[in-house]
């Protein structure tokens, strides 16, 4: 008598898992045809690729890598760039997909060093960037993309007051430019890290330090994470607009400008933000094949694909970064909207890997506490 | 008590164990001088100082506001009060990512505080606590206004006859009725503020930080397993502390009380004092609660072209998203409906299973039990979905990559709901109906049906209703192992509000206020359907 309850509740728990089970697939899978579960096993006809959130891909290029290789791809979105990763290092050896997209060279050594990705060396690696190839001779990781992180102004703010926006690091340390910029926690946000880099670049392994000083004094404002500094703090984004924004300098994308005009209804004749060129951190991301991928053959073809030019060419407008194969044309937005870095920061991986914790560390007794 | 047993030590006890032994062993076995490493170090200290006094000045602050809710609420009848007790419920259940927007909105730089006086709260303490007053003011007024509303007026008014003043016989007769649910909500609230994570990182700026937040950081970001698993224990422990004394005066508070139906003790206001009580409560929940929400709505209305439905219709395409989504964001909804569905089926399962056995037995170890239910609400969604990660990640438990893992992770955060909820009224169930059924020749089954069932049937719904909510809000463990093609509300808002751009910003805001309709109406219905005994909450 006591059990019955418990019987009951067995049967109505099996029959709800039943019931909830044909719901699910009554709406779903008949796109993908990958079936419920994981990517299956050897021969499968989907490859799993693993990215941060910010993957972005147009359903007609996904379709024509199906139809190239008969591949069917499924995207797994796994957190921010960070922990996306993390997730891969704890998963090593039994991951969640085939491929990895995601990693940048602020992170690069950390995949490395656990040994998370088998070599292989990307058909049409030769019209890749040269600059990009940080892992050229074991080819574990294969370059996809570059971007810049930059201080972005709003340029109303400084057409009004009739005041010249900075140009460079040295700039942001003026009196002129007092109170009016915002940053993102170091230790938490990756546009943030990689302006701390950029810094560390510009000024040294001594100077940097002595820089931030000059730039707290100067007002420096630190928030979390890019989505605030964004949307709530730079005056110059629809969200800050919006949000009453008061800080005239984000450090955010050099493709942020393009974005705020393409989701703008209707669109603007000029971008109301601009770029603050020499304020800019390289940032350039990488994918590779993860070990113990169940479709390795899939995997393979896919960071071939990748790096192909019509997947290259797909990827301003929808993860707004940069080809990293020499010739592909960038779409006019870009060029009309966008703005074009000569030179910027750039640090080497082992240098960064060597310093990154310890950097971030200081960075933050000195700047946020 | 199998079935729940089983469930909890492999979603639960299991990833929970694998993850924090992952962060503590390593190939010479135990690494418990950590514990004391990390301990010691200043910012640690820090950490755990700031955790426990903005959690303690939160409650404070809550029941402080809140009470005086509690009261309308329970005694005072006035138009719309069935609306308003559900929209006050909506925060409870919002993802803290809209909360924040809704907050920085208020209380930051051209805020509606900015432009009366000039005051600017965010980055301060005072957002943190305010925000706190608003995700929790739901918790005093459902757990301390229903039992105050089924307390029986006469009792005070017998003490009043009998020559005792207005207030000495609310001291000697209602307050000792009431201090056990005060002391279990205020409980509550300490430990929901304790383990605060997204109003604190987003209101909080990075000069604050939880526990919570600071397990997040070590284990996401830093890839620190060690100190984040230290940091778990420590959570842990504290959290443990907490939920054995609110079993305590949960316990306490089951000593019989003379309660009445609710419809009864309520009236409509009368004499100075209980109008300027209820006009204070009605302006404290405009102000906090209604006005947030408020700004959501405001926003999602406010397009380029003044205001319209445009970041509504823009939900309902792929293009519109810019590829920020394979689907339509709308269908999120769907996706939100489809899991809290099942979500709730299990959690009901599991928590009625878990109620049917805690109260047909006793003893320490079914008390044990008890606490180990509720631990869920008190553990990290990080260490649960790292957790997750890597041990179902074989059969016959693959699961990574399984749509059921959401909601299963849903459930989790289900089940302390429904316990609480159908504990105290099947405790009432006279085991001697049970008894007379079967000696007049009820099989078992029969027995239940006729006599458990009816008896429950409307607490069982009301746990459904939360069970429900609560999984439609769930945002921590759903954004780790949530489907690209499949994103819940509150994952969606989440994506929308991580892209630059106007259009982008508007259909977050949209689809919040889409989430809050839902969510509301999901609690109004449960309004209907209100049982006669309240539940823990």
């Amino acid at each position: 008598m006591r059990n019955s309850p418990v019987r009951l509740a067995a049967v109505a728990l099996a029959a709800a898992l039943g019931v909830s089970a044909l719901a699910a697939c009554g709406g779903s899978d008949s796109a993908g045809g990958s079936g419920d579960g994981g990517s299956g096993g050897k021969g499968s006809k989907t490859v799993t690729l693993v990215s941060h959130d910010s993957f972005n891909a147009s359903p007609a290029v996904l379709k024509a890598f199906t139809a190239q290789t008969g591949y069917t791809v499924k995207v797994l979105k796994s957190g921010d760039a960070g922990e996306a990763l993390n997730k891969e290092i704890l998963t090593k050896g039994s991951p969640q997909g085939d491929v990895f997209f995601g990693v940048d060279n602020t992170l690069l050594s950390r995949a490395l060093d656990n040994g998370i990705f088998t070599p292989y060396e990307a058909k049409g690696l030769g019209s890749v960037e040269a600059a990009a190839q940080l892992d050229a001779d074991q080819h574990r990781v294969t370059p996809i993309d570059t971007g810049d992180i930059c201080v972005n102004y709003d340029k109303k703010y400084f057409a009004d007051r009739k005041l010249a926006p900075p140009a460079s690091f040295d700039d942001l340390v003026k009196p002129a430019y007092k109170n009016l910029l915002v940053t993102e926690n170091a230790a938490t946000s990756s546009p943030g890290l990689g302006f701390l880099l950029g810094t560390a670049a510009r000024y040294g392994d001594d100077g940097w330090q002595d820089y931030w000083k000059k730039l707290k004094a100067n007002g420096v404002q630190v928030v979390d994470g890019w989505e605030q500094a964004y949307n709530e703090n730079f005056s110059g984004s629809a969200g800050g607009k919006k949000a009453k924004g008061d800080r005239p300098l984000v450090v955010s994308y050099a493709s942020s400008p393009p974005v705020e005009v393409l989701y703008a209804d209707p669109q603007p004749k000029t971008a109301p933000t601009g770029v603050a060129t020499g304020t800019c951190f390289r940032q350039i991301e990488f994918a590779g094949l993860l070990k113990g991928a169940k479709n390795e053959a899939g995997g393979k073809a896919l960071l071939d694909f990748l790096i192909s030019e019509k997947f290259q060419a797909d990827m301003p407008l929808n993860m707004f970064v940069n080809p990293v194969v020499k010739g592909v044309a960038l779409p006019a937005l870009f060029t009309e909207f966008g703005a074009t870095v000569e030179r910027p920061e750039t640090l080497a991986p082992a240098k960064i890997a060597a310093n990154r914790d310890q950097w971030v560390q200081s960075w933050s007794s000195l700047v946020v506490k | 008590m199998a079935v729940p047993l089983a469930f909890f030590a492999v979603f639960f006890a299991y990833p929970v164990a694998a993850i924090v032994g992952r962060g503590l062993r390593t190939g010479d076995g135990w690494q418990f001088g950590r514990l004391a490493a990390v301990l010691g170090r200043p910012d640690i200290l820090g950490v755990l100082w700031f955790t426990t006094w903005q959690a303690l000045a939160s409650t404070a602050l809550t029941l402080l506001i809140a009470l005086p809710g509690a009261y309308v609420f329970a005694r005072l009848d006035f138009p719309g009060k069935a609306v308003l007790r559900a929209v006050v419920t909506v925060p409870f259940v919002l993802p803290t990512v809209v909360v924040g927007t809704a907050f920085l909105a208020l209380l930051g730089r051209g805020g509606l505080l900015d432009e009366l006086w000039g005051i600017r709260l965010d980055t301060t303490v005072w957002a943190i606590l305010l925000a706190h007053v608003f995700f929790n003011y739901a918790v005093v007024v459902r757990t301390v206004g229903g039992l105050w509303s089924q307390l029986d007026p006469r009792q005070e008014e017998a003490a009043r006859v009998l020559g005792a003043g207005r207030f000495a016989a609310w001291r000697r007769v209602t307050l000792p009725a009431l201090a056990p649910a005060v002391a279990a909500a205020a409980l509550m609230v300490f430990l929901f503020t304790f383990t605060s994570f997204g109003v604190v990182q987003i209101l909080g700026g990075p000069g604050f930080s939880t526990l919570e937040v600071e397990i997040y950081r070590q284990t996401a970001q830093l890839l620190d397993l060690p100190t984040a698993a230290v940091l778990t224990l420590l959570q842990f422990a504290a959290v443990g502390a907490i939920l054995a004394v609110h079993a305590r005066t949960v316990r306490r508070r089951e000593s019989a009380l003379r309660l009445v139906d609710p419809a009864r003790t309520a009236g409509r206001p009368r004499g100075r004092g209980q109008w300027a009580l209820l006009g204070g409560v009605l302006g404290s929940v405009t102000l906090l609660i209604l006005l947030p929400l408020g700004v959501l709505v405001e926003r999602s209305l406010d397009g380029p072209g003044g205001y319209g439905l445009g970041f509504y219709r823009a939900l309902g395409s792929v293009e519109a998203s810019g590829g920020t989504f394979l689907v339509p964001p709308l269908e999120a909804v769907g996706n939100s409906l489809r899991y809290a569905l099942v979500a709730t089926l299990i959690a009901l399962v599991i928590g009625g299973l878990a109620a049917a056995a805690l109260t047909r037995r006793a003893g320490p170890l079914v008390r044990g039990f008890d606490a180990l239910l509720m631990l869920p609400l008190g553990v990290s969604a990080v260490t649960v979905g790292f957790g997750f990660l890597i041990t179902l990640d074989k059969p016959p438990l693959d699961l990574r990559a399984s749509w059921i893992l959401v909601p299963l992770a849903q459930a989790l955060v289900g089940v302390p709901f429904v316990v609480r909820t159908m504990l105290p009224v099947l405790r009432a169930v006279d085991a001697r109906l049970r008894e007379a059924a079967a000696v007049l020749g009820a099989s078992p089954v029969r027995a239940w049906r006729e006599v458990d069932l009816p008896l429950v049937r409307r607490a069982l719904l009301v746990a459904a209703g939360f069970a429900f909510a609560v999984s439609l809000g769930e945002f921590g463990a759903t954004v780790f192992i949530a489907r690209p093609d499949r994103p819940t509300l509150p994952v969606a808002v989440a994506r929308l509000l991580g892209r630059p751009g106007e259009l982008n910003y508007g259909q977050a805001m949209a689809l919040s206020t889409v989430l809050m309709v839902v969510c509301a109406v999901s609690l109004l219905a449960l309004e209907r359907i209100r049982t006669d005994r309240s539940g823990e909450f």
